[in-house]
């Protein structure tokens, strides 16, 4: 052991050998459940959602300078580029909204078992789906 | 680092506890993940509404904007949204860093390149707000 950082990763059998402790082995050799493509979704989700700060920023700022500015940003967000981009912004938003109330739940306890931990899957599944659906027909059709 | 079949050796001449000292406390942790929940849970209700708030600006003009935050429900409101995505965003996008970054002058980097946008970025969104709806 060089540095002292794998302290942790080395310990004592009871006969007092020295041993690496096992690490977990990487995601290739899993299958892909859907708890854990929830899991790395909420992550990948939240990662997108930091970046769509930018945007927001950009858009307040751009409202606070003045009209030609507002007018820039109000193009960009309605190009093709910009509707996909918000289209991700806010289909990630609402899933990460789900999501995190799940984890929330967990959190105090709650949804661990088998069942409650897959049929909670699914409903933030088409929960995300339905929630940013309605999103869009309310913001493009009915207002 | 040895691989995973050769029986690990100890080279450093350090206690056990020594070794395991400074390597992070359990303590400041939790303050972390106690601020990620908090967070979490203020952004819940703020992000509805946030969305709600999105629709009908739709297409809007800048007026429609600065008259939604002319109220101080609504400034309050997005200055909390504003804060909580901010400090939300800088927990999260740490522990991201922390668990993939392992070369230790570019995980701090990044890392205090996230406190450093984050906090720049909230300002400016915070500034803008209270100049529109001021």
């Amino acid at each position: 052991m060089q540095d002292v950082r794998d302290a942790l990763m080395i310990a004592r059998t009871s006969e007092g050998k020295l041993v690496r402790r096992p690490l977990s082995p990487h995601l290739q050799v899993y299958r892909w459940p859907v708890s854990m493509a929830l899991s790395i979704s909420h992550r990948v989700t939240g990662v997108g959602l930091a970046l769509g700060t930018l945007l927001l920023t950009w858009w307040l700022v751009a409202a606070a300078l003045g009209d030609r500015s507002f007018a820039a940003v109000q193009g960009f967000v309605g190009s093709p580029i910009g509707v996909i981009l918000m289209l991700g912004w806010s289909a990630s938003l609402i899933f990460h909204l789900f999501t995190g109330i799940r984890h929330l739940a967990w959190d105090i306890g709650r949804g661990f078992d088998d069942r409650a931990y897959r049929t909670t899957a699914m409903t933030v599944i088409v929960a995300t789906a339905a929630a940013t659906l309605i999103v869009w027909i309310v913001a493009l059709v009915v207002w | 680092m040895t691989g995973s079949d050769t029986t690990p050796r100890i080279s450093i001449r350090r206690s056990q506890l020594g070794r395991a000292r400074g390597l992070g406390a359990a303590r400041a942790g939790s303050a972390h993940w106690w601020a990620q929940r908090v967070s979490a849970l203020a952004l819940v209700p703020l992000s509805l509404w946030f969305i709600a708030g999105m629709i009908g600006l739709e297409g809007a003009p800048r007026a429609a904007v600065a008259a939604w935050l002319h109220g101080p429900v609504a400034l309050v409101l997005l200055l909390c949204l504003i804060a909580a995505s901010f400090w939300h965003m800088a927990l999260g996008l740490t522990v991201v860093i922390e668990d993939y970054v392992h070369q230790e002058g570019a995980r701090l980097t990044l890392v205090l390149g996230v406190r450093a946008a984050s906090v720049l970025l909230a300002l400016l969104c915070a500034v803008s707000a209270l100049r529109l709806g001021l």
